[in-house]
Order: C-alpha cells, then structure tokens, then sequence
C-alpha cells in the first residue's frame, strides 16, 4: 500500500493525535494521561530523562504497545479502530536497526518494499539508499555493517514506503558527524514534503533547532510543552534539572 | 495475488532464504534428531521383531523432540534481532504473519525428517518410503507447526520459554502424535489407506481446527 503525505484539501488537521494516553507496565507508569498534537509539515522534539517514557511514546504511537488508557490517531486513522490503516503511514526508526543480520541491506529493504507494497521496488531501493549515503553497502550483509551504517539502513527501511509521519527514537545513536547533517538534512526534507516527524532526543539543542514543537516528558507526564519559538532552551534546561533533582 | 497471501510468501520466503545461509536451526534440529534416534538404538536395542512394535514411536518422538527445538527458534531469532516489531510495523494481517512462520517451521521439519528417512533404514531396518505415509507426515506436520508456531509465539515474551514451550506444546499436539504413531504402526504392519483412513481424518480434522484457531488468536498472542 503506497502511501504520500496527504495535502491541506483533503488530510485531518494533524498528523498525530494523542489524549489522554496512559501506559502501565507492572507497577511502572510509563505514560500518565500525555496529551500531545503535530500538525502536517511539522516537527515535534520529545525530550526527557532515560525512563520518562519516550520510546513508550513513540512504541505507543507506532502501534506497537497497546495504551491502557487514551486515544491516538495518526493521519486520521484511530488506532483503536483501524491500526492496519495507521501502520502503513507510519516509518518508525528503532534503537535497534530491526534489519535481518544474514540478508544484504538491498535485500532487507527488497523484504520490506514487498510487505509495504512499495511499487517499482528496485528503483526505490537505490533512491533511499542514495539519500541515506548507503548504496555503497546495498550488497553486504547487515551483519557485516558498523553500527552506524545499520542505522542508516534502518532509516532508509523506515523511509522506504514514504510514510506520512515519521517516528524517530533517538536517530541520531551510533551515526557520525556526516550522519547527524545527514539526519538534520533528511528530517527538513521530510517535513517539506509535508509529512510529520516525532523524535526524541538526548540532545537538546539539536533538537530544539529541528523541531517546530517540543515536549519534554518526566515520569511519563508532560511538563512542559509549547512552540519551539517560543519554549526557551533555559526553559527546557531548567525542567530537565528539576526533574533531575526530584527523580534521580 | 492478495495482500494476505503475497505477506505470507514474502516472510517465509524471507526464513528460508535466512536459514538455507546460515543453516543454523536446520543443522542443531538435524543433530538433535540424530542423537535422539541413537538413545533410543543403543539404550533399548531393540530385537528386529520390537522394531516393528516401537519403531514408530521412536521415530515420533525423536521428530517431535527435534520440532520442539526448531520451532523454539521461530521467534526468538526474531526479538533476539528486533526484527519482530519491524514485522509487527508491516500493515499485513496477522494472520498473514503466523502464516508465512508456520510455512517456515513446516518446511524445516519436513526436511529433518526427510533427511531422517535413511537414518531409521541403517539403524532400524525402518522403511517409511510409501504414499500414505507421507500422507501421515504432511498431516502430522502440519498440527505440530500450527500449534507450536502458535505456542512460540507466546513463548517468546516469556523469560522461561525453553520450558513453556514444551509444557504447552506436548499436551495440545498429544492426539496428533498419537494419531501419527498409529497410522505409522498400521503402514509397518503392511496396512494400506483404507486401514490409516480414520487416523488421517482425525488429523486434517486437528489441523483445520488449530489452523483457524491459531490465526485467530495470533493477534493477541503478539500485542505486548
């Protein structure tokens, strides 16, 4: 299922919709009622400790984690209701690579190309792997490949449907300098072609710098959030001391 | 070709296309299988008549144990890669899912026991090579991969899946192994398709049931 991101005419008023989203694990509270937009064409910074409850964000979103409370929809689609429909516009890019060690990186993509039904799949391949800097390694085994190119790879696998919002979890682990321009470069091209983009990130300035909008999350509730504009890095700084100070 | 077929090929396309690289599950479930057979050669030594008699269950048994091995592997090699969630992130049916791995773990027994065929000629004087009883061991097969597909499927979010799996597997596939060990009992003794016949029904029947079973449930079974 081919998809492109929708025009202003005939799209939902945003990309991603949460309310009320809670999440618990054991006795761990992931997620405590995270309300949280992004329009189309923008981008949205999640910022936190380790264990706010990024990646669970992201997981929930993705459709990969079942939420206990609350409602998603991205592109319009609920994923109570139709997450087949909402997973075929999503890229989500992992911590891990989720690439098959023992086939190549052109194969990977060729096995993923298929299950999204990308069409004209070969000539796609070599375009996202052109974009990503990979077609030097289109023909070597995952296994074989450093950790940042596999992130690459992983990039170009969560690129390869054209998907209308794009989930990163902390893109930029294991890539290097060229990498991260890369990454930079790649998330603005995205959001220009009017797709969404929700990443988190360790670094703030960067991502404040990328994003449109900003949320920073301490234990699994979002204490701040706000335009990017006019959300301050002090602002961000000082919320991530606090939570520091509160909950080591 | 539907979306739900075309997702299936395309994984078990995929498992086989890993696993004839690395050849490591077919190569430990071969091994296993193996060193079953000979426990049972050199243990027992069965005279020539009680081969007859217990040829069967030895051969069950030892392709059972071996399936139990394999189809532990389904999954994990899966969340060991992460590789899961990417399918999981795929917009294809579940089912189409559990289709395309219950396609791979049949594949991978039916080539063990394939490969098994002469092991039982040299050590038992066992000869399986007849129509009905390949019949036998598609049928048979096929329950043990729809359930144990299933089975690890649920295993593997488990942290003690070498041991859940089998507790669940052995109990549920019981009437099938016990529909095989007969059907092979009766082949053995010089029977033909009219003597295996109900034993064959009463297979197709598990395996129509656990098939739908299993596709209906695999949706759960994978939500975390």
């Amino acid at each position: 299922m081919q998809t492109t991101p929708p025009s202003a005419a005939d799209s939902p008023p945003l990309a991603v919709a949460v309310a009320g989203l809670s999440k618990t694990f054991g006795t761990t509270r992931a997620l405590v009622d995270v309300d949280l937009s992004v329009a189309w064409g923008e981008t949205l910074a999640v910022l936190g400790h380790n264990g706010a409850g990024k990646s669970t964000l992201l997981r929930v979103i993705a459709s990969l984690v079942r939420p206990d409370a609350g409602t998603i929809a991205v592109g319009g689609f609920e994923r109570a209701k139709d997450a087949a429909a909402a997973r075929s516009i999503v890229g989500y890019v992992a911590h891990q690579p989720l690439l098959y060690d023992d086939l190549t990186a052109a194969e990977n993509l060729a096995f993923f190309a298929r299950l999204y039904g990308v069409r004209d799949a070969p000539a796609r391949i070599a375009e996202v792997l052109d974009d990503l800097g990979a077609s030097a390694w289109a023909d070597r085994r995952v296994r074989g490949l450093s950790n940042g190119m596999q992130k690459r790879v992983a990039i170009a696998r969560a690129l390869l449907h054209r998907p209308s919002v794009l989930l990163l979890d902390e893109p930029e682990t294991g890539l290097d300098v060229d990498g991260l321009a890369m990454l930079d470069r790649l998330v603005r091209t995205v959001t220009d072609g009017g797709a969404a983009v929700v990443m988190t990130t360790h670094g703030m300035e960067r991502g404040l710098s990328l994003a449109d909008g900003v949320a920073v999350l301490a234990e699994g509730r979002v204490a701040l959030s706000g335009r990017t504009a006019e959300v301050t890095p002090a602002d961000v700084r000082a919320m991530l001391t606090r939570q520091y100070q509160v909950a080591p | 070709m539907s979306t739900y077929l075309r997702a299936a090929l395309t994984i078990y396309w995929k498992d086989v296309t890993v696993e004839a690289r690395t050849k490591e599950t077919v190569l430990g479930v071969l091994v296993f299988a193996l060193v079953v057979t000979f426990i049972f050669k050199f243990t027992f030594d069965p005279a020539p008549q009680v081969v007859a008699l217990i040829g069967p269950g030895i051969a069950w048994v030892a392709y059972v144990f071996a399936g139990i091995v394999g189809m532990g592997r389904t999954f994990v090699l899966e969340r060991e890669r992460g590789t899961l969630e990417a399918l999981l992130l795929a917009p294809v049916p579940r089912e189409a899912i559990y289709l395309g791995k219950l396609a791979g773990a049949f594949t991978l027994m039916i080539v063990v026991e394939t490969a098994m065929l002469p092991v039982f000629v040299v050590l038992h004087d066992l000869s399986f090579l007849s129509l009905p009883f390949a019949a036998t061991a598609v049928l048979a097969t096929l329950g043990l991969a729809a359930v144990g597909t299933l089975f690890s499927a649920i295993a593997v979010h488990t942290r003690a899946r070498e041991l859940l799996l089998p507790l669940l597997f052995l109990p549920v596939t019981l009437p099938i192994i016990i529909a095989a060990v007969s059907s092979t009992s009766l082949l053995l003794d010089g029977g033909g398709w009219r003597d295996v016949g109900e034993w064959l029904r009463l297979m197709l029947a598990f395996d129509i049931a656990f098939l739908v079973l299993s596709s209906w449930a695999f949706e759960f079974v994978l939500e975390e």
